[in-house]
């Protein structure tokens, strides 16, 4: 019994209460439950990977979250240290492997950043073709397992059957499915095989189409509104300072994307709209990633129409032996899941000295203790599957 | 070490003089905390300013409370080690504007043992990142709310971002962490 | 099957039990999903529209529980290994092992300070599945043979 409690049962004595009525007026002055505390992962199917959270209950609340991570810690930027600086790239492509493309993309215009290489136009356009491709293919994998997550199956396999057909277009011009390893400094490994762009347009006429598939089964159904709709809020303010980036503060109401903020590759010459909602939570998250398959599906034309016109080199001249010059860049791009940075510290040898990668889901995941205070248990589900967090990534 | 040297001075040949003072950040530092900044680097259109050690919270606070400057966003904080400095560990801060679309790093120099403080008041994100500094290169922050390790485990031992820390660890160590930590591992 | 299990000599009575009992094992072969990495979403691919991994009786499950095989698809970390052989220990006998992907086999590219080089240093494997990461295909083929395995095996006979 607590001191305070004891103290209480005195002084009630002192008054002359009967000793059935102490007891009573104790228990309703004091009645709480002790914290209850669940373990939740590493080896969990709704953790996205093996993510671990320590969950404080209070009933069915959560009053604190405490987040474990580095059950996927790889070493990578301690190896990428003793690796030059091409042999980085599938490196890259095992950190969020949800989007390899697009971890390369960043890597690379890091790289060329610091040794200052100017590239082919055509393979920037080739590039960002890739990139939006991935971040379609990224989005479809998070709004089938969020989906799962919260319960229906069939969106699921729906989303499933078109990101094979992404999938299929990587392996036509790749050779891999998942780690492309496509991107070189200074442009491409090789240009765009024979009937490539047919498919991509061919994928581009199906796809909207098939969004409204996906919609009809989410949009509007209640199940999918009520585990959604002011679930895991979290207001603009909190979100930048606790480190959100890319589609998860836009669903804030943050006017926030680097294609647009900082435009890198090419992507001031093409035409897309930023996808931003103002709903603070899951469901104004879903609504942002949903936008931004559409506007990347507009991108992806876009490239496909330029590349059909002209024709031209996808590599600049880069010596075998690349050594860049002395010295640091930081580097952002926008991945699927946020802001992706890369730090390269250069001495002038051929492997850096210092590569550091500011992964999204790494500073994403900071903001979810904040997200579920005082949601439900299950929610805390509903709120993972919104951040989009690869484990990949977070761990490095 | 003669190769860094003489990739330095090319570096210093081929630099344009910049004038510092064009740059609000460098203008409105040098005004509030005139004896804060230490060096002013310009490479890449990319900003590096190195604030001595006790002044980089307050030009924290500078950077992000100020309005024209605004700089609400951290966006990275990385540890890197030199041995063959004279103070060998380095804490950088990428630090970015949502409203001007601006980026600035800042750099902290410490020598073995030394301790930064903590950004966490300023920018909350710096919770994570700085554990994780501390975990991989054994920067240690002051005033830290909770400094643990991050990603390894936490009986782990030594920094391995640090560059005489081996990449496969120290010999037999992962086999020595398995035993300790797995019952069976000798039976297989 | 307890008691008995090895102890009966060979005969035709033998032989056929085992052969059902077998059979029934192969051919619905519960896998844990231990989904670990970049394999994981291959492995998940596999169990999707275009794959579908329940033609083989192969339905995923997230408990150690329920499961017959545990499929081991990613890099393991040192972090992560006592929680494989805890998840191992929780399944029930008979259980097999299918190891997915380079880094699971050996390590892969990852020889570093904090990856376990092969997760044959934590639990048996019965199948290794080579590929960074199989593709689909790769892992219905390790399923396959494991199944070739299992009818390999005698429960009753000694």
């Amino acid at each position: 019994m607590a001191v305070k409690e004891e103290q209480q049962f005195k002084e009630l004595m002192a008054k002359g209460t009967s000793l059935g009525q102490v007891d009573e007026d104790i228990m309703r002055q004091n009645i709480r439950t002790q914290d209850l505390w669940v373990n939740m992962g590493p080896q969990h199917p709704s953790t996205h990977g093996v993510l671990r959270l320590i969950l404080a209950l209070q009933g069915e609340r959560i009053v604190d979250t405490e987040i474990v991570i580095g059950y996927l810690h790889r070493g990578t930027e301690k190896l990428a240290e003793a690796r030059t600086y091409h042999q980085i790239i599938p490196l890259t492509d095992r950190l969020d492997y949800l989007a390899s493309p697009a971890m390369n993309f960043g890597y690379v215009l890091a790289v060329e950043k610091l040794a200052g290489i100017e590239v082919p136009e055509r393979a920037e356009y080739i590039r960002v073709l890739m990139a939006e491709l991935a971040r379609i293919s990224s989005h479809l994998l998070w709004l089938a397992t969020h989906a799962l997550d919260i319960g229906a199956m069939t969106v699921f396999l729906y989303c499933f059957r078109e990101r094979e057909m992404v999938l299929d277009l990587f392996e036509m011009a790749t050779g891999g499915r998942l780690t492309t390893s496509y991107y070189r400094i200074g442009g491409v490994a090789h240009d765009l095989p024979e009937g490539f762009l047919d498919k991509v347009k061919e994928f581009c006429e199906i796809f909207p189409k098939r969004v409204q598939d996906y919609d009809d089964l989410l949009y509007s159904n209640r199940i999918w509104l009520s585990r959604t709709v002011n679930v895991a809020k979290i207001s603009a303010e909190k979100g930048l300072a606790l480190g959100l980036s890319g589609p998860s503060i836009r669903g804030s109401g943050v006017n926030w994307d680097l294609r647009r903020a900082n435009p890198y590759s090419v992507y001031d010459k093409l035409d897309f709209e930023v996808a931003v909602f103002d709903g603070c939570d899951v469901y104004a998250r879903y609504l942002v990633r949903r936008k931004e398959m559409l506007e990347s599906c507009k991108i992806v034309k876009q490239c496909v129409e330029y590349l059909e016109k002209t024709e031209g080199p996808v590599m600049a001249k880069v010596p075998k032996v690349f050594k860049p010059p002395a010295g640091e860049v930081y580097f952002a791009t926008e991945a699927p899941k946020g802001e992706l940075g890369y730090y390269i510290v250069s001495d002038g040898s051929n492997k850096p000295y210092r590569l550091k990668i500011r992964t999204p889901s790494f500073a994403n995941l900071i903001a979810l203790p904040e997200m579920v205070k005082g949601q439900m248990v299950a929610d805390v589900i509903a709120a993972i599957g919104s951040i989009d967090v690869v484990l990949g990534e977070v761990d490095r | 070490m003669a190769e860094e040297k003489k990739g330095q001075k090319e570096q210093q040949e081929q630099k344009p003089q910049v004038d510092f003072d064009k740059f609000p950040e460098v203008k409105k530092i040098k005004a509030k905390y005139p004896e804060a900044i230490e060096e002013l680097d310009y490479f890449r259109e990319q900003l590096t300013v190195r604030v001595k050690k006790d002044y980089i919270v307050k030009v924290a606070q500078l950077l992000k409370e100020d309005p024209e400057l605004a700089y609400d966003y951290l966006e990275d904080i990385a540890g890197v080690h030199y041995p063959k400095r004279e103070k060998p560990l380095e804490v950088v801060y990428h630090v970015y504007s949502v409203s001007r679309k601006t980026r600035v790093r800042l750099k902290v120099a410490l020598a073995e043992g030394e301790e930064v403080e903590s950004v966490c008041s300023v920018w909350p994100s710096a919770n994570w990142f700085e554990r994780e500094a501390y975990d991989m290169v054994g920067i240690v922050f002051s005033n830290h709310p909770d400094l643990r390790r991050i990603l390894l485990p936490e009986d782990w031992e030594g920094h391995p971002l640090r560059k005489d820390y081996p990449l496969e660890g120290p010999p037999g160590y992962r086999e020595k962490w398995l035993k300790e930590h797995l019952p069976y591992y000798n039976k297989l | 099957m307890g008691v008995i299990e090895r102890s009966l000599p060979d005969n035709k009575l033998t032989e056929m039990i085992d052969k059902v009992v077998n059979w029934a094992r192969a051919s619905s072969l519960w896998p844990m999903t231990f989904g670990l990495a970049c394999c994981a979403i291959e492995m998940m691919a596999a169990g999707a529209s275009r794959f579908d991994f329940d033609r083989f009786g192969v339905i995923f499950r997230a408990t150690p529980r329920q499961s017959d095989v545990m499929i081991v698809a990613g890099t393991l970390t040192l972090k992560m290994a006592p929680v494989l052989r805890k998840v191992y220990d929780q399944m029930p006998e008979p259980r097999w092992v299918i190891s997915m992907g380079s880094c699971a086999n050996s390590g892969g590219i990852y020889n570093t300070y904090h990856v376990v080089q092969g997760v044959d240093k934590i639990v048996p494997v019965d199948v290794y599945v080579p590929g960074c990461p199989p593709r689909p295909e790769g892992l219905m083929y390790g399923v396959i043979k494991l199944q070739e395995k299992i009818f390999q095996m005698k429960v009753l006979r000694r």
